[in-house]
């Protein structure tokens, strides 16, 4: 890193800040929406200062909901978002984990063929194959569950490549001081793969578990109970009312709620993470 | 305690690559046996075959007279230090050291015991609890040398575990490893490039080329009475002058010898003198100066030879085509460019037949 002088870091920071207040900008105006009145906010007179309805809109908002025809308390949408991103984080790790390990350590008929499947489900996200998809998931009766909700985005090939390629950077002779050492095969993965894939696995995590968490399309498809909702179709939902005006405190109460979660597990896995992902001496 | 012998080992790799050609070594009771050939010799490959790392394709491996081909390293009584140590990253000093013998289901205070035994030894016992990442690479390299001795195996195999150290821990870990395994008294196996290495720690030398054994014996033995030019050329530093007996130059100096016609003749560099005289029965050479090496205790000179004559079979370390090194005591040395004269004795002299391959007495 260059370590810029004078008037040249000024800038820096001055673009830096500019930078940071556009981003930030919309959130302050979520967080302060959520403390005021919807009178004010639907008149356009919102002021940029906090409001007094902090805990009324708050509470009504995880435990009540709106007001509207579909009123679902978005403390229990929080909760069915919560499942399905963790289902989908630990699922997908647990079964790439294994399948790399699979593919990288044991020699065994068709092994190639099987990784290019396994690479080819890399052009197929569920929004290509949401026709057939939906077809098994109603099929095998898991509509409105949280196993339909998770099992078809936990089969995919992303994590089965980071593990393949982490694996292989391994050094050959860890596993043959294993040998010696009297690990087998499952004794090596448990004892020795799994606690050096510990960083990989946090990242991993962290990205699922966002990816799990801001999913709109297949929830939406395969959900029809309210109390199956995840949050980001009930925001959705609550912006769009027919017979009465929006709600907007609520809105933007649900909105911060909904940035909650992976803002808490970024800034808790943050060292891990970052690790995860620059650390190169195995 | 075990004797180790191999019978007649080969491996042909299932594309059809043999590489190794049918080996026999037989290593007694306690003795440290080194493996020393160039890089793609076959000799890490043979010791891996040995550790059970490597499936054997042919013949027998026998440690304390019980044939070992199709049984897992791990019950094989063995232990391996690898050339990067192979620690485990996440697993501190103890717990690399006692991972193995709990696998073997060991009770916690044996292993306890055994642990600060090998600690104590290697004096590691203030490290125990650091994670490898946090030692040097001499550490390290006990370490591993630890996870060995626990486990009292009755051979240790050593795959390259200095050539990761700088030159000046090499040669005292080269020391202690030597000091170690004779005060355990346990059968070794130690594969290296480097002869100096394999001079010194060797009890049983095996000089291997190409996947096959070029000469076994004594390494004094060997270097004295080297069996081929490879071996001549490879045991020894710098390297034998190796040059053809075909010169009427040379011929006519050994004439009554065996290898008078069609041979090769080499000579140590530390076996010339530079002298006016020609020796009975022996070799002088004249040569013009064009480089000196001065180390200190010894002086390199290196000499090109007036008449131009034919290349001598290519082997590692060679040295091009009618150059000589003269190795003399001191730093006295001719000036560049000098016109001198050098001889070697009779009994300093090593005759070959013209492929290399064979050893003929003057």
């Amino acid at each position: 890193m260059v370590e810029e002088e004078g008037f040249r870091r000024y800038v820096a920071h001055i673009i830096l800040w500019i930078g940071i207040a556009i981003v930030a900008f919309p959130v302050y105006i979520a967080i302060i929406a959520s403390t005021q009145e919807n009178a004010l906010i639907a008149n356009g007179q919102m002021s940029l200062l906090p409001g007094g309805h902090f805990l009324q809109t708050y509470y009504q908002t995880i435990f009540v909901g709106t007001s509207g025809s579909t009123r679902e308390p978005v403390g229990n949408m929080m909760l069915n978002s919560l499942v399905m991103a963790l289902m989908i984080a630990v699922g997908k790790i647990a079964i790439s984990i294994i399948s790399a390990y699979a593919i990288v350590y044991f020699r065994f008929p068709f092994r190639m063929p099987i990784f290019w499947l396994i690479f080819i489900t890399l052009m197929l996200p569920v929004e290509v194959r949401i026709y057939p998809t939906y077809k098994i998931v109603a099929d095998l009766h898991m509509l409105d569950s949280y196993a339909g909700l998770a099992l078809p985005l936990i089969a995919s090939a992303t994590a089965t490549l980071l593990f393949r390629q982490f694996f292989m950077t391994v050094p050959d002779e860890l596993l043959e001081a294993s040998r010696i050492d009297g690990a087998g095969p499952l004794r090596f993965f448990w004892d020795t793969l799994l606690p050096l894939s510990r960083t990989n696995m946090a990242a991993l995590f962290v990205i699922l578990f966002i990816l799990g968490w801001n999913q709109y399309l297949w929830p939406l498809l395969i959900t029809t109970r309210d109390d199956m909702q995840t949050i980001q179709i009930g925001i959705r939902k609550m912006i769009t009312t027919t017979d009465a005006l929006t709600e907007w405190p609520i809105v933007m109460a649900t909105a911060v709620l909904a940035m909650l979660p992976p803002v808490f597990v970024v800034i808790v896995m943050q060292k891990l993470f970052v690790r995860g992902l620059v650390e190169t001496e195995k | 305690m075990a004797n180790v012998t191999l019978r007649n080992v080969r491996k042909t790799y299932p594309g059809g690559f043999e590489a190794i050609k049918g080996v026999d070594v037989d290593v007694g009771d306690g003795q440290f046996c080194v493996l020393v050939g160039p890089s793609g010799c076959g000799k890490s490959t043979l010791l891996r075959m040995v550790a059970g790392l490597e499936t054997v394709t042919g013949g027998e491996i026998d440690i304390g007279g019980r044939i070992v081909n199709g049984i897992e390293p791990a019950d094989r009584d063995i232990a391996m230090v690898f050339q990067n140590y192979a620690l485990y990253p996440h697993m501190s000093v103890y717990n690399n050291m006692a991972y193995g013998l709990r696998n073997r289901g060991m009770a916690e205070t044996e292993i306890r015991t055994r642990v600060d035994e090998a600690a104590r030894i290697l004096e590691l016992t203030s490290m125990l609890e650091r994670k490898p990442r946090q030692l040097s690479g001499g550490q390290r390299q006990r370490v591993a040398m630890g996870r060995a001795i626990v486990r009292q195996p009755k051979v240790f195999l050593f795959d390259e575990p200095l050539s990761n150290l700088d030159a000046k821990l090499r040669i005292a870990m080269r020391v202690e490893i030597r000091k170690l395994q004779r005060r355990l008294n346990t059968t070794s196996i130690y594969v290296t490039h480097d002869q100096l290495e394999a001079m010194t720690l060797a009890d049983i030398l095996v000089v291997m080329n190409g996947g096959q054994v070029e000469q076994v014996g004594n390494p004094l033995a060997i270097y004295e009475r080297p069996a081929t030019t490879f071996v001549a050329s490879f045991i020894g530093a710098p390297p034998m002058n190796l040059m053809s007996t075909r010169p009427e130059e040379i011929r006519s100096q050994l004439a009554g010898s065996a290898a008078a016609d069609a041979g090769i003749l080499g000579i140590r560099p530390e076996d010339f003198v530079i002298t006016d005289q020609t020796p009975a029965g022996g070799v002088a050479l004249p040569l013009t100066v064009e480089a000196i090496e001065r180390v200190g205790a010894e002086t390199f000179v290196y000499g090109c030879r007036e008449q131009e004559e034919q290349h001598v079979a290519a082997t590692p370390g060679e040295l091009p085509p009618g150059e000589i090194i003269v190795r003399i005591p001191g730093t006295d040395a001719p000036a560049i460019g000098a016109k001198i004269r050098v001889a070697a004795v009779r009994n300093k002299l090593h005759l070959f037949s013209g492929d290399g391959r064979k050893r003929l007495e003057a």
